[in-house]
């Protein structure tokens, strides 16, 4: 139990992960699909960042000084890798809704299996 | 069906948590993330680029190929975005040429937005500039420059907006902000470096190595922040309208 309790964060990151991941699946209306997107980028990027946490560490910006101690900063390295990812992420959001957008003004309906009828229909 | 998503959900969620029990301790000192490269960077960004900013000089300096394709890929969203909702004939107005409006404006929002955005702007380039010494860099001050546009293109109506800042094809300085990223890794090769060696600068410059590596990473965040600020509002400036200025969305 106390083993479960320290690695409680990563506990909460995959709970966010399935309710992402099953909001894409189980999700009829397109708009909860891309929230569910969101929130599955998201959860992603919570793990990265805590896996460059490192106990009783400063952020990772180093004064000038011959002998720098590793472990008083920060793991720099998800940082950068997520910083890329929140504004990859916000893109790929923009794209997703503007193709949403397209749907419906082609179909009028924003339900997957309205479209998907209308489409069966033509 | 959905009683087998929901299954589906839930046995990911104990197989994901089943994983748990092989991770390191959140925190520990000597998990493998935090050993291989990462102390590398730390020991070695300010003797070898004077930047005390580590993740300024990983993002970049070591890792500067990822951040060009990073930027890259956002200039491609943004071409995207255009594409997918661009109708050509029917419409009214083009970018350069739209009615100015006053409809759906508010007095408060406009003199506020007034007040405000000149701050914001300046926060916006100490952002990018300070990204050295600070938090901050391109992605973040490109960011919050593009909320200075988007807060106007609110208070004060798309069209006005349009016509403020993308008049005379100003759109196109996404491709410079690109570009100015690429030109500085060509600068580099045809100095008889390798692609993105800033070392290459220093003649140029006439200042030491470390000082050269510094010179490229401000050039390159200089580039992504205006690739990043003009994709952002494009991408606000479509989505609010459906890119149709027709009379209705005016």
């Amino acid at each position: 139990m106390d083993i479960f309790i320290s690695k409680i964060n990563y506990v909460l990151y995959f709970v966010l992960f399935t309710l992402g991941f099953y909001a894409m699946m189980a999700k009829n209306n397109f708009f909860k699909k891309i929230i569910g997107m969101s929130i599955f980028q998201a959860s992603v990027i919570l793990f990265y960042v805590s896996m460059g946490y490192k106990k009783g560490a400063n952020i990772p910006i180093v004064p000038e000084s011959h002998n720098v101690d590793v472990n008083l900063f920060a793991n720099p390295l998800p940082h950068v890798l997520m910083l890329t990812a929140i504004v990859v992420g916000v893109s790929t959001l923009a794209v997703a809704l503007s193709l949403l957008q397209k749907i419906h003004k082609e179909y009028r309906t924003i339900e997957e299996d309205e479209v998907l009828n209308l489409m069966e229909e033509e | 069906m959905k009683i087998y998503y929901k299954l589906v959900a839930i046995l990911l969620l104990f197989f994901l948590i089943s994983l748990t029990f092989d991770f390191p301790v959140t925190g520990d000192l000597t998990s493998p993330a935090n050993l291989n490269v990462s102390p590398y960077y730390l020991e070695n960004s300010v003797k070898q680029t004077h930047i005390p900013n580590v993740v300024t000089t990983v993002l970049a300096d070591y890792r500067g190929f990822d951040t060009l394709f990073e930027t890259s890929v956002i200039l491609t969203a943004g071409i995207a975005l255009i594409l997918i909702l661009f109708k050509s004939k029917r419409q009214k107005y083009s970018f350069s040429n739209l009615p100015r409006t006053t409809k759906g404006t508010d007095l408060v929002c406009q003199n506020s937005c007034k007040l405000a955005m000149p701050l914001m702007q300046l926060f916006a380039l100490y952002v990018i500039a300070h990204g050295h010494y600070s938090p901050g860099g391109g992605f973040q001050g490109g960011v919050i420059l593009a909320a200075s546009f988007i807060f106007y293109a609110i208070s004060f109506g798309v069209p006005n907006a349009l016509n403020r800042f993308f008049k005379n094809k100003r759109q196109m300085l996404a491709y410079l902000g690109v570009l100015i990223y690429a030109g500085v890794g060509a600068l580099c090769v045809i100095l008889k470096k390798k692609f993105l060696e800033y070392v290459a600068l220093k003649d140029i410059l006439r200042v030491s190595d470390e000082m050269a590596h510094s010179y490229g990473v401000l050039f390159v965040e200089i580039g992504v922040a205006l690739t990043i600020s003009i994709i952002m509002f494009a991408c606000y400036v479509f989505l609010a309208t459906g890119n149709s200025f027709d009379d209705e969305n005016l």
